[in-house]
């Protein structure tokens, strides 16, 4: 069961069978039957675009609450840098990190500070002649499982440079007990959330066994309660440690301005995504040194679980990383921490071709011929009334035996009307009918 | 039907000149071979050829068909057009050289490139052409064992 664990989920008894969130999911894996929405755990990357689309909030990531820290004896926070975009009048991140503190974190880390190593990291991996072209950034784990699913061909091409994520909590944790001669395991380590892909990367991670981090704590949860521990600041003990390019990684386009490379390209928002993506794997983009894929518009701001307008929040944190405080990382100290920690991506990422037909070709290719026939006999409107996304995914369905021809609205009116005809000409048939008075007569 | 003898052919017409649709035809035929779970080595190869073939004939061609063939062992992309004919095949077949008209250049298309990456990517390649009448391109690929 541990491979399917999804945040995304689908609160049934608000779900009204509106259809809204079928067409707009990426891989096809949202299904309307019986009047409620179904997610197809197998295809579901947990982007969370159906989060966002759906009008009645049936929709929701699971995430841990805020109290389920108290099942450790210390704690850790791990801010994403967007939370820094989430508040008015903010002008020093030390206040949202000392707020944290209040509310309960015996320590808070970066994650910024983690994507400043990150950065480095790839810096490095980019003068590697003898790798793909172009890295692809694993820092979206909704767009490293839309390659699993969707693109195959270009898992060679992920950077194994760990996420800024898991590089905090490893170092978070280390220096943490360390510092006051605790236990790891009395240690719980709770990433601050905007999105609902990192949820499911820390319960089911690609690319490495377990994750480092224990929990996550969304944004939207977080919110109220930090905010009211940040209107009365006083000198805390809090270091600002990420330095301006770090603290905007939560931006689109954050990351590859921090590698000072030329020829990269940031790309926001899942379905533009997949464009870029289809391209790359059609080699049209052979002097592309590097890609850097987000699923959510304007990047980890933009992030289903956030409470700030995104947009308002990128301009904040582009102003608050002017004032950020920390240093670029030096080739000395990248070196400690690439002693101190697992940095590297050390699991194989392993395709999920959930789009193909049949594992035996001959058999795909019956299925295909169905399809194509099925496919032929609807109206090609794609409207989605039969709850699948389009008349196509229809006659997939139909042949995967997972919905029927009479699902289709029109096919069903068809249907009526056939039946309906029938039935006079059966009543024609009973004696007493019409037929029958008119020979009377 | 049955058996081996299975296979699926899937036919598009292409018009001259339109680049507005350039592309659709190939990545149809990429979403065909990844559904019938071709190795995704095979379909990389087999789309950038099938793009290829289908902007030669937007360009070079007054139109044609581009059509897929699969069967359980192969993968045949057939490019076909009534002209204008290519007059010299081993000439076209060389890196660089090109004779794609100045709309197309200015869209970064037939900088060369298309017979000679075909060729890089196929399997097998037939070539035939005469000036007047026409181009046929067939490309094959194997689909492995797996
Ligand atoms: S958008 Fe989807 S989940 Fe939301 S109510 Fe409509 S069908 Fe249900
Ligand atoms: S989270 Fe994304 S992939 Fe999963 S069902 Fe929703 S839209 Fe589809």
């Amino acid at each position: 069961m541990k491979e399917y664990y999804h945040s995304v989920t689908l609160r049934k008894d608000k779900c009204r069978g509106c259809t809204n969130c079928i067409k707009r999911c990426p891989t096809e894996a949202i299904r309307v039957r019986d009047g409620k929405a179904r997610i197809i755990a197998e295809r579901c990357i947990d982007c969370g675009e159906c989060i966002r689309v759906c009008p009645y909030h049936a929709k929701v990531a699971v995430t841990d609450s805020l109290s389920s820290i108290e099942k450790f004896r210390y704690r850790i926070a791990l801010p994403a840098p967007t939370l820094y975009g989430q508040f008015k009048n903010v002008d020093d991140i030390k206040v949202i990190l000392a707020g944290l503190k209040k509310l309960g974190f015996d320590y808070v880390y970066e994650v910024a500070r983690g994507a400043d190593y990150v950065t480095a990291f790839v810096r490095e991996a980019l003068k590697d002649p003898n790798r793909k072209r172009p890295l692809i950034s694993s820092a979206c784990p909704a767009i490293v499982r839309l390659i699993q699913v969707r693109f195959p061909e270009l898992i060679d091409n992920i950077v194994d440079v760990d996420s800024p994520m898991e590089i905090a909590a490893q170092l978070a944790r280390t220096e943490f007990c360390e510092k006051h001669g605790v236990k790891p395991q009395e240690v719980g380590v709770f990433f601050i959330t905007p999105c609902a892909a990192k949820m499911t990367s820390i319960r089911n991670p690609v690319g490495r066994k377990e994750s480092s981090v224990d929990g996550a704590i969304s944004i939207q949860e977080i919110y109220g309660p930090l905010y009211n521990q940040m209107n009365n600041l006083k000198e805390e003990d809090v270091v600002q440690m990420a330095s301006p390019f770090g603290v905007g990684w939560a931006n689109s386009g954050g990351a590859c301005l921090s590698l000072g490379i030329d020829s990269y390209l940031a790309v926001d928002g899942i379905q533009n995504v997949i464009r870029v993506l289809e391209e790359i794997e059609d080699e049209k983009l052979t002097d592309l040194e590097y890609f850097e894929g987000l699923a959510c518009p304007g990047g980890c701001v933009g992030g289903p679980l956030t409470v700030e307008n995104g947009f308002v929040a990128k301009n904040r944190i582009r102003k608050l990383s002017e004032k950020a405080k920390g240093n670029p990382v030096s080739e000395k100290e990248l070196q400690e921490v690439a002693q101190k920690i697992q940095w590297r991506l050390d699991e194989k990422i392993p395709p999920k071709p959930v789009m193909k037909l049949d594992d035996d070709i001959v058999e795909a290719m019956r299925k295909m011929e169905m399809i194509e026939e099925i496919y032929n006999s609807l109206p090609g409107l794609d409207c989605g009334s039969c709850g699948s996304p389009s008349c196509r995914t229809l006659a997939e369905d139909i042949v995967r035996g997972f919905a029927s021809e009479l699902d289709c609205v029109f096919k069903l009116r068809e249907k009526v009307k056939q039946l309906a005809q029938e039935m006079i000409e059966l009543s024609e048939k009973i004696p007493g009918g019409k037929k029958e008075n008119e020979r009377q007569e | 039907m049955g058996g081996n003898n299975r296979s699926i052919e899937q036919v598009f017409y292409i018009k001259a000149g339109d680049f507005a649709s350039a592309g659709e035809a190939s990545s149809q035929i990429k979403k065909t071979l990844k559904q019938l779970g071709v190795d995704s080595g095979v379909v990389r190869r087999a789309t950038i050829a099938a793009y290829e073939a289908e902007m030669n004939l937007i360009i070079h061609s007054i139109g044609g068909e581009l059509k897929l063939k699969v069967t359980p062992e192969t993968i045949i992309i057939t490019a076909e057009d009534k002209g204008p004919g290519i007059p010299d095949i081993d000439l076209a077949m060389q890196e660089g050289y090109s004779t794609a008209p100045e709309i197309a250049r200015e869209l970064g298309f037939g900088a060369g490139m298309g017979l000679p990456n075909i060729k890089r990517n196929a399997d097998r390649l037939n070539i035939q052409s005469k000036v007047g009448e026409g181009t046929l391109v067939e490309i094959y690929f194997d689909i492995k064992a797996r």
